[in-house]
């Protein structure tokens, strides 16, 4: 009876040892490359999650053609991926802003270079419930709206709004950890992570955004251009009233001719020098650059046009050297 | 292997003058099975030993950088903007309100239906109603909260009774909220405290009876106290249940820190904070990181009061009956 147990227990025990030793090779043969493509290795990718989702995109385009590169795409946000980035963790880093002058020195002290390269538009897109009268929004009347000191609390408040419009103000908006968060305050409050605390903070999950405003009449929230395009039966897309005076609606024209302004962005990819030394990684970012513009869209951005498309592969190839 | 035991053994006999009680074989098996056991009632004991550990240690830090006086009694709740501030009750007070709007909801329908139950239901009857009742219970949360979302905050909003109490209830409110998760605990209320209350003997009420007392004053005035213990457990119970909900307020409460009791406004619970912060991209070792186990920390104290208090309660109430 006893023999037998431990026969039992000598028998698993050995099938554990093989389902171990079989982990281990298959992973040993992926590491050193082979199947269709020529090229393998692996590519470190990190920093924006407004990004991530076009880099993965890309990545998996990539894959079915080199299936022996093994590329890893990480999400600890725009500065979260440039602290790896700049002591040469990761080869490229996603960006939903420019980098700033104290990372740009890290990178300087460790002597990493790196290429600012646009991969694709965005457009941070207002939106109003559709019983809201407003159309057009100014950057001021967002700012009394979103204000850090005793923001309007209802639209008739709001200066040079429709004034038979008399509803309570309900906010909602990502968390402040947030890289939209970041580009919103600062675009409209002048300075990053200076808004009101009175708002719904749906965290990341901007379909709470979508909930809320459409059940309230005076709801206004924000968010990527890509989540409008998703869900805009139950609501409108404010235009925003630029320098110039020109009330504009947030699409792929006004986007790329600029005048979508302030709340039209850039998104950015950052390789680094040494990486792009690495064929795989300089074969990545090429194949990168050249097909964003097709898959953009389905992913819900903008894409570029002609001349960033030029100045993106003229910095690339300089930086190759 | 077992044939060397036996040798074993015998060998032993001859050398001892009389015969030996006790097992034949060493019974390694038995042993094993002994250390499998204690493993897993230790492994309970180390898993909250460890829970504690990994809350205090970032809290420690967390109070190092902002103090308690400030974290505990100031009212300005945004640790996330620019410049920070650490006043947790708006949180708190979100979550106590909550809290309320749910108990005030389940402890008289779970009372109401342990009553009905263990009093007046024929035994066929409770044979169905009870397992539905406790199938209630097993209702994933998230479900409630997309209840609270879609049928309970419109029906509120149709039939609120003009500006009665600030008006109507906005898209995220904290009754929505509170009545949904007061349905998710009715089960917990019901089935424990019907349990004890069908445990009172039932020479008590046939007493009771022969006194003339009516089937309304047996249940209120017998039944009732001699069940009390089980009944002040199985509310205590449902409160921390309450307390720690996450995915109905996420959901359904809003996310906004208002320091307010009223029903009709979106608050934000303190397990709504973590779930929302927690998920969102804060760097390893900044003060945020440390105030979300800040937080952790101050929830679990409520809890562990809660439940001491309940011991406290369960044994102040219980009546033994032989």
């Amino acid at each position: 009876m006893s023999s037998s147990k431990w026969l039992v227990a000598v028998a698993s025990a050995a099938v554990l040892a093989v389902g171990v030793a079989a982990c281990g090779s298959s992973d040993d043969s992926t590491s050193t490359g082979g199947g269709g493509g020529n090229l393998s290795g692996s590519i470190r990718i990190d920093g924006s999650s407004t990004v991530g989702p076009l880099t993965q995109a890309v990545a998996e385009e990539f894959n079915r053609e080199n299936p022996g590169v093994n590329v890893t795409v990480g999400q600890s946000g725009t500065g979260g991926g440039f602290e790896k980035f700049c002591v040469g963790e990761t080869d490229i880093n996603d960006a939903s802003r420019q980098i700033e002058p104290d990372e740009a020195a890290a990178c300087k002290k460790e002597g990493i270079g790196y290429g600012e390269t646009t991969v694709a538009n965005d457009a941070l897109t207002v939106v109003l419930n559709p019983a809201n009268p407003n159309d057009c929004l100014s950057v001021e009347q967002l700012a009394q709206i979103w204000s850090p000191k005793s923001p309007a609390s209802n639209w008739s408040e709001v200066k040079g709004a429709e004034g038979s419009f008399d509803s309570e103000i309900q906010r909602f908006g990502p968390g402040a950890t947030s890289g939209t968060f970041d580009y919103f305050t600062d675009a409209i409050n002048g300075e990053e992570g200076v808004q009101t605390k009175d708002y719904n903070n749906v965290g990341e999950d901007d379909n709470q955004t979508v909930t809320g405003v459409e059940g309230s009449e005076g709801g206004i929230g924000y968010f990527g251009y890509s989540y409008f395009q998703e869900n805009s039966e139950g609501l409108k897309a404010a235009e925003v009233k630029n320098e110039s005076g020109q009330c504009v609606a947030p699409e792929e024209k006004t986007v790329q001719d600029g005048s979508y302004d302030p709340l039209g962005r850039e998104l950015f990819i950052y390789p680094s020098d040494k990486a792009l030394k690495n064929p795989t990684v300089k074969a990545f970012v090429d194949y990168y650059i050249d097909n964003v513009n097709s898959i953009a869209t389905s992913v819900g951005f903008i894409p570029m046009t002609e001349t960033q498309l030029e100045k993106a592969k003229s910095g690339v190839a300089k930086l190759a050297g | 292997m077992a044939s060397r035991d036996i040798a074993a053994s015998g060998s032993r006999a001859s050398v001892e003058s009389r015969p030996r009680l006790g097992a034949a074989s060493p019974r390694h098996g038995e042993k094993v099975i002994y250390l499998l056991l204690a493993a897993c009632a230790v492994l309970s004991v180390v898993t909250t030993t460890a829970i504690v550990i990994s809350l205090v240690v970032p809290s420690i830090e967390f109070f190092d950088e902002v103090s308690i006086a400030t974290f505990l009694f100031t009212t300005d709740w945004g640790p996330t903007f620019t410049p920070p501030t650490f006043g947790v009750l708006p949180i708190v007070v979100g979550t106590l309100g909550v809290t309320l709007w749910a108990m005030l909801f389940a402890v008289p329908v779970g009372l109401g239906a342990a009553v009905y139950l263990s009093e007046y239901a024929g035994r066929r009857t409770r044979k169905i109603v009870k397992p539905i009742l406790e199938i209630l219970a097993g209702v994933p949360t998230i479900a409630f909260g997309f209840f609270a979302l879609k049928f309970i905050t419109p029906t509120l909003q149709d039939v609120w009774p003009g500006h009665f109490l600030g008006g109507p209830p906005l898209i995220f409110s904290a009754l929505a909220a509170g009545l949904a998760i007061g349905l998710m605990i009715v089960p917990i209320i019901a089935s424990i405290s019907e349990d004890a209350m069908s445990a009172v003997p039932h020479g008590l009420r046939e007493g009771a009876y022969a006194l003339g007392a009516t089937k309304a004053r047996v249940a209120t005035r017998v039944v009732f106290p001699a069940a009390l213990s089980g009944i002040v457990a199985s509310i205590i119970l449902a409160i921390s249940r309450a307390v720690g909900e996450t995915m109905i307020v996420l959901l359904a409460a809003g996310n906004t820190p208002n320091l307010t009791f009223s029903p009709v406004e979106s608050i934000q619970t303190m397990t709504a904070f973590i779930g929302t912060t927690a998920t969102g991209d804060i760097p390893t070792g900044s003060v945020i990181y440390k105030t979300v186990f800040a937080v952790a920390l101050l929830l679990f104290v409520m809890t562990l009061l809660m439940n001491l208090l309940s011991i406290r309660l369960v044994r102040r109430f219980r009546e033994v009956y032989e």
